[in-house]
């Protein structure tokens, strides 16, 4: 590690241990909203670690959430919990497998295709089974479970997708996914598995995904199937993630926190026009912000340094 | 037999819907994600014209279509040509236009939400049975049936026969080399997006007389229309033609032996083989 | 000289729907040995690269890396067996630095190294290919000879027991050219097994030690440079029938 690197990491570990005595300072709304934006952070960053550098828009988020969630609510009764949380990372992670070793391979458009009606098909499965199997379409999660346990726990979820997604732009996997998200042919000709190395990272964010849905879901307390997968969770977490910026680890973080303020406001006052925030904030990103908020202010720095240089 | 008949009624009027997603993904290269709230556009036309005109929905189509390709043809000049600039290489311009075209699905949405509020809406026209082969079938289907062969009909023979739809075929298969002999390119890929825009609209007019929509059903259709164009190969009319009266008959096959909620189901499991067997389309070369 | 055989190429054949790019071809290369891979334009030459890297398959014969079948496996694997490439237009790749492109080659392939020890190394590549003084650039700032350099120290930077260089000489001005031909003549000092496609007479003169014409797909000629370029066939191929 570097000078540097030790003084990052130790810097992030003294916020992470900041924010931990959140819960015995904040409670009700604030709380919640800092559940929230904690669960968006573990999403989006996640989201960007397979999709910053390969540039394949993945909308399985609501997917895997709804997966973990549903997890939890079928074995809540009968696994102890910390089981149902590996349980649903599994979930998440073998389902991402089987999407991505079917769409990998090809373009990035079939892959968006596959993840967008993938949190629908997987509602259609599960509302379908509980129908035929169960009898009934909702399920209670009743658990002694409070929030402040849930921020907790999203708390060490973000830390561990920092951890992780630090781990992985120092390695090799992370460098051939840069050379792959550059140009796949030459990633091919160095001799590199693009298939293997984008599956990798798709099964880490589809395994965070599931994890984060099987925290959230004591929160429900009742789980049915159009709860579960919303598919606007899976956008909510593209435009967070783009709207910070992908190409860096903490880039994410900082669409989140503006994001999920916003989006409290607007489905508070208007709730009928979130769909229409959801279509603004990704013109906004296209047009105005394409690198996002943190390629904007690198930009703007460097552009700072080199009129400073020959001024 | 009911399924078989059923099947064919539903697939031909989707194959006019993958049509207008064929001209614009084929010819102008922008996958359009917003295609199916064009098509809830249409209906709503129709719906509006039906209730509040007491006219048939189909005449609709007299401000519908000129309004669609108007307006797509602004949404492609002044929205999407941008992009195509701006882009450096093929995955870019398909990561921004895909994320452009969400953006504005959700827009359009979000504005029919506005405009006419979140109910369904359904009006019942033509709802008589007719007998075929001893069964009957409503009336209304039959109708949107043969109105869709005839416009896909229509459009193929534009397409193979005039000068413009050469020139659209030849920017499909190489838009640098159509350039080479001396096509407008841009112009052309203009005038693919904006008549693709039109004729998902009537699409969305002809599926209105049969079937219940609301403001936010618009991603369905555009799903299964993404997922006929995959399958009947990009580009290809004839493929999309058939791979909608596959769709039209799994669905169909599903909703009555099995369960109507699984639909979607039955539309990805086809998705799911041809990614897997066939990723170049039915009908498509595999490319080396 | 050693005798072995490097690469051999026996009997391939592409089809490009009803265009044969490749008819029945075969050659080989033997170690420390450069062969030049000529012909007129569009006699597929780039496509026999292209099968030889794994880029495209062939749709008969087969391809021996020394003793191995390399013909039915993906471009990684061949990557990683010991053969690296140029391109024919240059391939950069833009988000990275001038170095991270030469690290990109010794990383995942034949050679594989990681951390300062591939840092290291990929430093001699640049240095040996003349971009010392350009480490830390960005991409975008590389003139078209740079760029073609550092794809270059890219594929060296595996240690390839086989070098393909698709008319890596293209393009250049005449300083340029002397430089690059100087360049590919210390590689084949080194001892390196070089197939060069090239235009360039005056470098396939000077470099190679046998050449392989091509016409329409086939092989019309085989032999030292001096013996090919007199050939009848050959100057027929290139100039047409009054100059054979």
């Amino acid at each position: 590690m570097t000078r540097r690197e030790t003084v990052s990491v130790a810097m992030v570990a003294v916020a992470l241990a900041i924010l931990a005595c959140l819960p015995f300072l904040v409670d009700g709304y604030l709380l919640s909203l800092a559940v929230g934006i904690a669960m968006y952070t573990v999403l989006a960053t996640s989201w960007a670690l397979f999709s910053g550098p390969t540039h394949y828009i993945s909308l399985a988020t609501a997917a895997f959430y709804g997966l973990g969630a549903y997890v939890v609510a079928a074995g809540v009764d009968v696994i102890p919990y910390a089981v149902l949380l590996g349980l649903a990372g599994i979930a998440g992670g073998v389902v991402a497998a089987l999407v991505g070793l079917a769409t990998l391979r090809l373009s990035g458009v079939y892959f968006v295709i596959f993840t967008l009606g993938l949190a629908e098909l997987v509602r259609q499965i599960v509302t379908w089974v509980q129908n035929n199997l169960t009898g009934s379409r909702g399920m209670y999660v009743l658990t002694e479970i409070t929030e402040r346990m849930i921020f907790w726990e999203l708390l060490a979820l973000a830390a561990a997708v920092y951890l992780i997604g630090w781990l992985v732009t120092r390695s090799r996997l992370g460098f051939a996914l840069r050379i792959i998200g550059n140009d796949e042919v030459v990633a091919a000709h160095v001799g590199i598995n693009s298939a293997a190395s984008k599956l990798a990272l798709f099964v880490i964010s589809g395994t965070f995904a599931g994890t984060v849905g099987a925290v959230m879901a004591p929160r429900f307390t009742y789980i049915e199937p159009s709860i579960a997968f919303s598919p606007e969770l899976s956008f909510q977490v593209v435009i967070m993630a783009l709207l910070g910026g992908v190409h860096r680890l903490w880039g994410p973080l900082v669409g989140v926190i503006p994001f999920t303020i916003l989006w409290e406001v607007i489905a508070g006052r208007f709730p009928t026009q979130t769909v229409l925030l959801l279509g603004i904030a990704f013109l906004l990103i296209v047009y105005l912000i394409p690198n996002g908020v943190v390629g904007r202010i690198e930009s703007a720095i460097k552009l700072a340094g080199r009129s400073v240089k020959h001024g | 037999m009911d399924i078989l008949i059923t099947g064919v009624l539903l697939g031909a009027t989707y194959s006019l819907i993958a049509m207008g997603l064929t001209l614009q993904y084929g010819v102008a290269r922008i996958m359009n994600l917003a295609n199916g709230e064009m098509l809830v556009a249409g209906a709503f036309g129709a719906f509006w014209v039906f209730t509040t005109q007491k006219l048939s929905p189909f005449t609709s189509v007299a401000f519908v279509a000129p309004g669609a390709f108007v307006l797509n043809w602004l949404i492609y000049r002044f929205l999407l040509r941008p992009l195509v600039r701006r882009a450096k290489n093929r995955g870019m311009l398909e990561v921004d236009s895909i994320l452009a075209t969400f953006g504005m699905a959700f827009a359009f949405v979000g504005i029919m939400l506005l405009v006419f509020g979140g109910e369904y809406f359904t009006y019942s026209y033509l709802d008589e049975p007719v007998a075929i082969f001893g069964s009957p079938f409503g009336l209304n289907r039959v109708v949107a049936c043969l109105v869709s062969v005839a416009l896909c009909g229509l459009l193929y023979l534009g397409l193979n026969a005039t000068r413009t739809g050469m020139a659209l075929r030849a920017v499909a298969v190489d838009p640098a080399a159509a350039g080479l002999v001396a096509i407008d390119v841009p112009r052309m890929s203009t005038f693919a997006f904006a008549l693709g825009g039109a004729v998902t609209a009537v699409g969305g007019i002809v599926l209105s007389t049969f079937l219940t929509m609301d403001a936010s059903i618009g991603i369905v259709f555009t799903m299964k229309a993404l997922i006929i164009v995959i399958m009947g190969g990009v580009g290809d009319v004839r493929g999309a033609i058939i791979a909608s009266l596959i769709l039209g008959l799994a669905e169909t096959a599903v909703a009555s032996l099995i369960d109507p909620g699984l639909t979607l189901a039955a539309a990805y499991l086809l998705f799911l083989l041809v990614l897997l067997f066939r990723p170049e389309g039915l009908f498509g070369r595999r490319q080396s | 000289m050693a005798e072995s055989t490097a690469l051999d190429v026996q009997g391939v054949s592409k089809r490009f729907g009803g265009l044969l790019a490749v008819d029945d071809l075969s050659f080989a290369v033997r170690e420390n040995e450069v062969l030049g891979l000529i012909g007129p334009n569009g006699s597929g030459k780039t496509t026999v690269m292209n099968l030889i890297s794994g880029l495209l398959k062939p749709n008969g014969g087969e391809i021996f890396l020394g003793d191995r079948k390399i013909s039915d496996r993906p471009a990684r694997i061949i990557a990683r067996a010991g053969v690296a490439r140029t391109f024919q237009l240059v391939r950069i790749l833009p988000s990275l630095t001038v170095l991270e492109n030469v690290i990109a080659g010794a990383v995942f392939g034949h050679k594989r190294l990681w951390g300062r020890a591939v840092r290291q190394f990929a430093l001699r590549q640049l240095e040996r290919v003349g971009m010392g003084h350009a480490v830390d650039a960005p991409t975008a700032s590389l003139t078209y000879i740079d760029e073609k350099r550092v794809e270059l120290a890219r594929a060296l930077a595996s240690d390839p027991r086989i070098l393909l260089l698709d008319e890596w000489l293209a393009g250049l001005n005449p300083t340029e050219l002397q430089i690059g031909i100087d360049l590919i003549s210390s590689l084949r000092e080194e001892g390196r097994t070089i197939i060069l496609v090239e235009h360039v007479m005056d470098a396939i003169r000077s470099l190679c030690d046998r050449c392989v014409v091509m016409n329409s797909g086939a092989k019309i000629a085989e032999g030292t440079p001096e013996q090919t370029l007199a050939d009848r066939e050959v100057i027929r191929a290139y100039l047409g029938d009054e100059h054979a």
